[in-house]
């Protein structure tokens, strides 16, 4: 069994895992370590399961099959399995994005519901890029038409996904030119399950494009509904202030984890956390508050909008319940460990499903309605503080936290640089144009227990921030910084470089940015777009200095996140390699073939300082092609070949 | 007639683990893997799939020789067949005492439900161990210690020309 510090390096989740070595509670490392040797058949991508002539598997060792009883090879089979992965990951994504597009519609229709327009600034801006009418109309009309017009991207057949005309032109083009724009987002996912059925696409790349298109769907469609449509209902996050890690739980107090995805729910019960009956029962049950904390990007999306604090990330969640001092967790989708309700059996937590897609064992189902919202979250946040007198054994709150500041999106990132009368990227190209900031990079994604918890993506993010890159960040990656304590802007002096530094100063913003929810990766999207529309550099997201990585992904939304960014030409550097490694062809595609089609293509690469390093060497080369200068200031990885190149172009 | 074993290669594993679900099949009432999981009495496997120092590695009796289970058992249940060389228990005269599971050097010898239970080689089986049959990349074979030797020697024939050219 590997020890508290091999499994993490975040020290409340050494401190917990150390209480706990002596107690009867199994966690995700303890199954992990009995699932070992994992199958590496499947880790190589080279089983097959879709028909019942099966299964089959492929030798890599070439003694044994080399085709399926169909007689699909190891490249066919790789290929229809992570494209399998990325229609898993584009569903998911998207049915959160359908979600929130069926409560606008509900708040702005005749519909009974709890929710309003909160932000209608946003509203009347998405309505005029959408071509809705917006003279003389309140929000409520204009609403429904937005809404309608996003629902209908769900099942549109032909045309274009809407979002997509946010890109840069040329990557549009490079789009057509592959036949991968994405024309309804329900519509590719259905043809990727139709081709990987046994005896339809039998040719690789030709598979694994479309998987290209449904992750574009994604990226550009579901997800970027998802966040626009939640800043509509919830408001545009602004900055916040807050805090991460387990030590956010107070144990005199009735905690309340929520843990999941969604919005919606959580944003009602970040209300009726507040309702001053239910703080009155509270008190009455000898707590002396209520306190409500986040796991996953439920917590994300709460943090950005409300400051409520960080519990922890993807990993962590059984930990939270192991502090014996939560009451309820509250889950909706993705993500949540079908392990918690075995755990509750154990500790006094009550776990609380509420979506009718997502039951779990030992869980009280209190589903959630949108036409009694807030009721229903009044009833949820009783039951936790009902709960309260049943705690049972120690208290195991670790002390740590950290500070942070989030609330990121490109709306307000950048206008932070400029000003906020000037609002505009173009202090932020200037400062990559100068070499001030050498580039930016995108660190998301998830936990995956191969890695040790979080070295991974704060190795990767330190490594950024001292060659003087910007980190945008999103996700499980996001916690995993802001308990590290790079999100608060006092970091930048003791991790970034002398360039970050100095733009982190004048603006006071943190080194590595908070952008949200794994579905705000749409955020990162835009953000580039805007890079690439205020000009200078260059004509395409591929041309810019920037590079993607998830270091400790695991998700199929993980797959489907990395394929919309690769294809909106970012190189992107990924900690655990895509199962496809037994089928050299495939491995061909996506780690170099892409690049030629799309600008972007993968690297697998799970050492944290290595990774960095693949990604700034990407940055330094796209700098020299643009002919900029190279870092201003000094920095510990230096420029290996951007002077020579710059010489000889 | 040759003492005949189950040899393995760790580089070819891939940690699937079809070899201790064949096992676990073979030694079922019905031998059918479709029905071998419903059993009253859930059949037990004698091979265990483990992970040490980074590598796969598959581990069941070895039909030592000596064999420390022989020498420990106290009614003679345990037993080496001079012939064949494979170490085998007398289920009519096992007592679990599980003498045999203290002395094992590999682990390979789990006490069972009443009796002893290790790798029986599936002697009663038509077409050889089970495990082997089942392994899908060939790193379990079936071979005499003589024939084992000589492939060892073979490989490091091709090894040192390849190191020399």
């Amino acid at each position: 069994m590997k020890s508290p510090e091999q499994r993490s390096t975040d020290p409340a989740t050494i401190e917990v895992l150390k209480e706990i070595a002596d107690q009867d509670l199994e966690v995700v490392w303890d199954r992990f370590e009995a699932m070992q040797p994992q199958c590496g058949f499947g880790e190589l991508g080279l089983c097959c399961r879709n028909c019942t002539m099966g299964p089959c598997r492929i030798d890599p060792f070439g003694e044994g099959p080399s085709e399926g009883v169909c007689g699909a090879t190891a490249d066919i089979i790789a290929a229809r399995n992570l494209i399998r992965m990325i229609a898993g990951g584009a569903s998911a994504h998207s049915d959160h994005g359908r979600d929130v597009a069926h409560t606008l519609l509900a708040a702005t229709s005749g519909e009974k519901s709890d929710y309003q327009v909160k932000d209608e600034i946003k509203l009347r801006a998405l309505a005029a890029e959408l071509g809705v009418e917006t003279e003389g109309r309140d929000g409520r009309q204009i609403g429904r038409e937005v809404a309608e017009i996003c629902f209908e991207q769900f099942g549109q057949q032909h045309g274009e996904v809407v979002f997509a005309a946010r890109a840069p032109e040329d990557q549009r083009k490079r789009w057509r030119q592959s036949r991968v724009m994405p024309r309804g987002v329900d519509r590719e996912i259905v043809e990727i399950m139709h081709r990987t059925h046994i005896g339809v696409d039998n040719d690789p790349v030709n598979l694994i494009l479309q998987g290209v298109r449904a992750s574009l769907a994604d990226g550009w469609g579901g997800s970027m509904i998802a966040t626009e449509l939640s800043d509509v209902l919830f408001r545009t996050p602004g900055w916040v202030t807050s805090r991460a890690n387990l030590g956010v739980l107070d144990p005199e107090m009735v905690n309340i984890v929520v843990h999941g995805h969604e919005p919606t729910l959580s944003e009602m019960i970040v209300a009726a956390a507040q309702d001053e009956e239910l703080l009155e029962l509270a008190k009455s049950k000898g707590a002396k508050g209520i306190n409500l904390a986040g796991i996953c990007c439920t917590a994300n999306e709460i943090l950005m909008r409300h400051g409520i604090p960080l519990a922890g990330n993807f990993l962590q969640q059984e930990l939270a319940l192991a502090t014996n001092v939560v009451e309820a967790m509250i889950v909706d989708v993705q993500c949540i460990f079908p392990s918690l309700g075995k755990l509750t059996q154990k500790v006094h937590t009550k776990l609380i499903s509420t979506s009718p897609k997502a039951k779990f064992p030992y869980a009280e189902h209190i589903e959630f309605e949108e036409s009694r919202a807030f009721e229903i979250a009044k009833q949820i946040v009783r039951a936790a503080i009902e709960n309260f007198p049943n705690r049972k054994g120690t208290p195991h709150v670790p002390e740590h936290t950290s500070p942070l500041v989030a609330g990121f999106t490109p709306e307000n990132i950048f206008s932070a640089l400029g000003g906020r009368y000037r609002p505009s990227y173009r202090p932020l190209n200037d400062a990559i144009i100068s070499g001030r900031l050498r580039g930016i990079a995108g660190v998301v994604g998830c936990n995956n227990p191969k890695q040790q918890h979080d070295a991974c993506h704060v190795g990767v993010t330190k490594e950024l921030l001292a060659n003087d890159v910007l980190v945008a960040t999103t996700g499980c990656t996001a916690i995993a910084d802001a308990k590290a304590g790079l999100m608060c802007p006092e970091a930048a002096v003791e991790y970034a470089g002398k360039g970050i530094q100095e733009v982190c100063r004048a603006v006071g913003i943190p080194p590595v940015l908070h952008l949200g929810s794994c579905v705000d990766n749409s955020r990162i999207l835009i953000v580039l777009s805007n890079i690439v529309a205020e000009g200078g550099l260059g004509e395409s997201i591929a041309d810019l200095p920037v590079a993607g990585s998830a270091p400790e992904w695991m998700s199929e939304k993980a797959v489907s996140i990395g394929f919309y960014v690769v294809a909106s030409g970012v190189y992107t550097v990924i900690g655990e390699p895509l199962p496809v490694q037994g089928a050299p062809g495939v491995t061909e595609f996506v780690t170099n073939g892409m690049e030629e089609l799309f600008g972007g293509k993968f690297a697998f690469e799970s050492d944290p300082i290595k990774a960095a390093r693949l990604m700034i060497d990407h940055i330094d080369a796209k700098r020299a092609a643009l002919h900029l200068p190279g870092p201003m200031y000094e920095v510990p990885y230096a420029p290996i070949a951007a002077g020579e190149a710059v010489a000889a172009s | 007639m040759g003492e005949s074993k189950i040899y393995f290669e760790s580089g070819k594993c891939l940690g699937c683990h079809s070899c201790e679900f064949a096992c676990a099949v073979a030694h079922s009432a019905s031998k059918d893997l479709h029905k071998a999981h419903l059993e009253d009495e859930l059949p037990v496997r004698r091979r265990d799939v483990e992970l040490v120092e980074g590598a796969c590695l598959t581990v069941a009796c070895r039909h030592c020789d000596p064999a420390p289970c022989v020498d420990a058992c106290i009614t003679g249940a345990m037993r080496k067949d001079p012939d064949t060389g494979l170490v085998s228990c007398d289920l009519d005269q096992c007592v679990g005492c599980w003498m045999c599971v203290m002395v094992c050097p590999f682990d390979a010898v789990q006490p069972g439900k009443v009796h002893a239970l290790k790798c029986d080689m599936c002697d009663q089986r038509e077409g050889g161990p089970a495990c082997v049959e089942a392994c899908p990349t060939g790193s379990l074979f079936e071979a005499t210690p003589q024939q084992f030797a000589e492939t060892v020697a073979a490989r490091k024939r091709t090894l040192n020309a390849e190191a020399k050219k």
